[in-house]
């Protein structure tokens, strides 16, 4: 375990912004931190690296006390904030230079802007570069310091779909470098996609944790197939399997929903009565899905 | 780690064009344009017997140390907040105090500087005597630069924005500079005003550098008044100071 939070509860004012959250991060994962804008998704995380103090719980990172061992903690851990920037007129090599020298260890900053692809931007001011500079910029100072954990909050948020795919690329190389990762993100392809384990947090309290699949496979798995039949066909046909669920028309096209098994069912029912299936498509349970399960409501 | 950031606060402070120009360019400019004029070198008596250029030499210092004090500071501090400089280099083993501190010090030997070439300037091209009393003028310089950096750290700690910030400290430079006798010379305004504008903050600083300068001792309740704003102000912006 490099990173244990138990029982986390902090407030502001009179509301409360993070109310039970417990969780912890294995050595070398991918770690989602999943949920809507207000969740408690920042503040979590702003617990976890010493930025607040929390009302309730507790919290070590890497055996640390992130409020009592900061200095040491800051030292290990590298942190990617939402909105932080830099002044607008230093350049990207400055910043890279003078953030290197905070830590004990610095990475080898050159061969970091290398391999995130902005080496050419060293001598650009940050205030110049395009959004999805800035953000590698951003990954490459929580970098700076060889962490053995990086946190990033809400890293592709404002970023083009290409530039979110080269930066997803960018966290599997990271990882594949052994540093652990914390990833908050309300993207939930981003999660699908890149984590290993995710904690949904809705309101300020821990949903579930599982893998992607294992969130999946948490939600009743009814099926559901769409197709246009080739000839008329009457719905009590398949409304008799006892598989199906539900039959729904909507014009040419007709929707089934049922338990395992539905296609093949369905399909030996349509065989039986001579009748094709065109446009056949089968939707499976999505993380989507799985979030309204969760949560009872979407994402977003 | 200090020199480090103080040397990057200077680099970028000299790429923001106006920085150098109001803090350095337009003091010296001041002396030199009205100290080539005919009789800067006679004393005068609307200017309470000091000489023109030793007057536009005081100017020149109060509007630097007021440049700094109350547009740069509070503009470059509450945009470091705003941008989320500060709560970067939070997470960081640098603490946030360190960047502040740097804009402390760079601006300090940024006003001394300014203030010493002024002094050189006056002495060698006009014949304004380095300051008689030297270390009343040392005195009357670090106190008011105390209660102008300090009042420009209050406006940083309450201003939510950097655009902010450039709008309470520019609310409070031009009164300033009228108070302090920049527009006219304190000695011709009316009664009221000059006493007024001797226990502001610029006016203060002013004028025991002025006295400083001709030999005459400042006076106490002036300097006192200038660590008044400077304690009061100090403590103020430490109290409401957020670093995000």
């Amino acid at each position: 375990m490099v990173i244990e939070v138990t029982n986390l509860h902090k407030r502001y004012g009179g509301t409360v912004a993070v109310d039970d959250v417990s969780f912890s991060v294995e050595r070398g994962e991918i770690f989602g931190v999943l949920g809507p804008n207000g969740a408690g998704k920042t503040t979590t995380v702003e617990c976890v690296v010493g930025l607040r103090k929390p009302d309730r719980g507790t919290v070590s990172v890497l055996g640390l006390d992130p409020r009592r061992d900061r200095a040491e903690l800051n030292q290990r851990v590298g942190v990617q904030l939402q909105q932080s920037e830099l002044p607008e007129k230093m350049k990207v090599a400055e910043a890279l230079a003078l953030y290197s020298s905070f830590y004990r260890e610095p990475a080898d900053w050159p061969r970091l802007l290398d391999e995130l692809g902005i080496a050419g931007q060293a001598n650009t001011r940050f205030g110049k570069l395009s959004g999805g500079q800035q953000q590698r910029v951003s990954i490459a100072l929580a970098l700076a310091g060889n962490p053995e954990i990086a946190i990033l909050d809400e890293l592709t948020t404002g970023l083009d779909p290409q530039a979110r795919r080269d930066t997803w690329q960018l966290i599997e190389q990271i990882r594949d470098r052994g540093v652990t990762i914390v990833l908050v993100t309300h993207f939930m392809e981003e999660a699908e996609r890149l984590c290993d384990r995710i904690a949904v947090i809705d309101s300020g309290r821990v949903a579930a944790i599982d893998t992607p699949a294992g969130l999946v496979a948490r939600v009743d798995p009814e099926q559901r197939i769409r197709f246009r039949p080739s000839s008329a066909l009457d719905d009590r046909l398949l409304k008799e399997l006892p598989e199906v669920h539900t039959v729904t028309r909507s014009g040419t096209h007709l929707t089934v929903t049922g338990t395992d098994g539905l296609l093949q069912a369905v399909s030996s029912a349509l065989a039986r009565n001579n009748v094709v299936a065109a446009d056949l498509r089968v939707d499976q349970t999505s993380l989507d899905d799985a979030f309204v399960a969760l949560t009872g409501r979407p994402l977003d | 780690m200090l020199a480090r950031l103080t040397f990057m606060e200077l680099k970028l402070a000299l790429r923001e064009v106006v920085i150098p120009l109001f803090v350095l360019a337009l003091p010296v400019g001041l002396l030199l344009g009205f100290g080539f004029q005919p009789g800067s070198r006679h004393p005068d008596a609307h200017l309470g017997g000091q000489t023109g250029a030793e007057y536009i030499a005081a100017i020149g210092a109060g509007v630097s140390l007021a440049v700094i004090g109350l547009s740069v500071l509070p503009t470059a501090l509450a945009t470091y907040r705003e941008k989320g400089v500060l709560r970067r280099l939070a997470t960081t083993p640098v603490r946030p105090a360190y960047l502040l501190a740097a804009q402390l010090v760079l601006y300090a030997a940024a006003a001394l500087f300014t203030v010493g070439v002024l002094v050189v300037a006056g002495d060698v091209l006009f014949g304004t005597p380095v300051p008689q009393s030297f270390p009343a003028f040392l005195g009357a310089l670090v106190l008011g630069m105390a209660a102008l950096f300090a009042i420009g750290l209050l406006v940083a700690a309450v201003a939510p924005t950097g655009k902010a910030g450039q709008a309470i400290g520019m609310m409070l430079f031009f009164p300033s500079l009228f108070l302090g006798g920049v527009y006219i010379p304190r000695e011709t305004m009316p009664a009221v005003l000059r006493n007024i504008g001797d226990y502001s903050p610029l006016g203060a600083t002013m004028k025991t550098m002025r006295d400083a300068w001709m030999g005459t001792e400042p006076r106490f309740a002036q300097l006192a008044i200038m660590a008044g704003y400077a304690v009061v102000a100090g403590l103020a912006a430490t109290r409401l100071f957020r670093w995000e």
